[in-house]
């Protein structure tokens, strides 16, 4: 590994490092449920909750530790934890 | 916003699953954007979010030593001065950074008057060292430097009351958020930043690690904080409190039983006596910032 002047380093190379790995339990979305209100994008600590065509929520599994935030915050109860099977 | 959910603070960080420090740090660079440069002292944001060669900020971001944070903004304001440049400069600290070691460069830079803002995220001890109490730990906390047995009921001195301390250096804008309410926290920052001078805020970050709850449970404990007293998020603009949150309150043992750091407080045995010293605390707060609503009988 070189060392980079004053050890810089690329702005958000943390992104090599696939966090998803991390969970034991994964938030599954219900969309039946979900009123599109974005509450869990906005509290998810990775910010790794996107949007699809129709503005439901869209969790990075690549990315999300399955800490349970959105599960808890969701006014709807429209996001359920599973158990992770790998 | 860089296109993705995440907007300036990349994912990969390595912060436990619920931290409250990573979500104020996307919130914070979130209400920031992108002209910001940041500066970060030790601590645990610092070290979950830049493992080099890995880092998760995607604005100019220097890491400064836990006493010098302060101090290094203000070389970065000074030199932006000099050049004409417009970048807004964001000093970033735990509460071990701000209200012990780095008190000293905090209070000299405010005393100067750059034009900055220190933000701390205040998890209420070291928590990214192994949870040792600092001068934001509150009263009764068990920490692993007060711990608590049977000669002690955990941490014997109440929470240093810093907003006030810089407030009393002339701070044109001082105020407290929290993560339990981000939109608050973000028009905070976007107030603190558009404020000639040295502004603070400081943000109540629930840390489940050290505090003892689940990572889930990190927004409602915030809550709770702030419906018990025991948190007040209010604003005080040229020394005077302008804005404060108002709520219906709740006793504190609502907030002491769901943490493990308060747990001696009810097992063996209820300690009707520490817990009514730690009511006491919110009582005071309450009176000082009026945050009681009074409902109608």
């Amino acid at each position: 590994m070189t060392l980079g002047l004053g050890c810089s380093a690329k702005p958000g190379k943390s992104k090599e490092n696939r966090t998803g790995s991390w969970r034991t339990f994964r938030p599954e979305f219900l969309h039946e449920k979900c009123t599109k209100c974005g509450l869990c994008s906005q509290v998810c600590p990775e910010g790794c909750i996107g949007e699809d065509e129709e503005g439901f929520p869209v969790p990075d599994y690549d990315y999300c530790k399955g800490c349970g935030l959105c599960v808890e915050e969701c006014p709807s109860e429209a996001i359920e934890m599973k158990k992770e099977e790998k | 916003m860089s296109g993705e959910p995440c907007g300036l603070f990349e994912y990969g960080h390595r912060a436990c699953g619920g931290c409250a420090a990573a979500l104020a740090a996307r919130t914070i660079l979130d209400a920031a954007g992108k002209d910001t440069i940041v500066v970060s002292a030790t601590g645990c944001m610092e070290v979950f979010s830049t493992p080099y060669p890995e880092t998760a900020w995607k604005v100019p971001w220097i890491h400064s030593l836990f006493e010098n944070n302060s101090a290094v903004a203000s070389g970065i304001v000074a030199s932006l001065k000099k050049q004409g440049r417009k970048e807004k400069v964001i000093a970033l600290g735990g509460d071990g950074a701000t209200f012990d070691i780095g008190i000293l460069c905090l209070s000299g830079a405010f005393e100067r008057g750059h034009d900055f803002v220190y933000i701390c995220y205040d998890n209420e001890a070291y928590m990214n060292t192994g949870i040792q109490r600092s001068g934001a730990t509150p009263y009764d906390a068990n920490t692993t430097t007060s711990p608590a047995g049977k000669c002690s009921t955990g941490n014997r001195r109440p929470k240093k009351d810093l907003p006030m301390i810089l407030a009393a250096h002339g701070a044109p804008y001082v105020a407290t958020a929290s993560i339990a309410y981000l939109p608050d926290l973000k028009k905070k920052v976007e107030k603190a930043l558009q404020t000639e001078g040295p502004c603070y805020l400081q943000v109540h970050a629930p840390c489940c690690t050290g505090w003892g709850f689940e990572g889930e449970k990190t927004m409602a404990i915030g809550k709770l904080a702030i419906e018990t007293g025991l948190w007040v998020n209010y604003e005080m603009e040229n020394g005077k409190v302008t804005r404060v949150k108002k709520v219906v309150r709740k006793p504190v043992e609502a907030y002491l039983k769901e943490q493990r750091r308060f747990r001696h407080l009810f097992k063996p045995s209820r300690n009707e006596a520490e817990i009514a010293k730690i009511q006491a605390v919110a009582d005071r707060n309450a009176e000082r910032f009026g945050i009681d609503i009074k409902l109608k009988k």
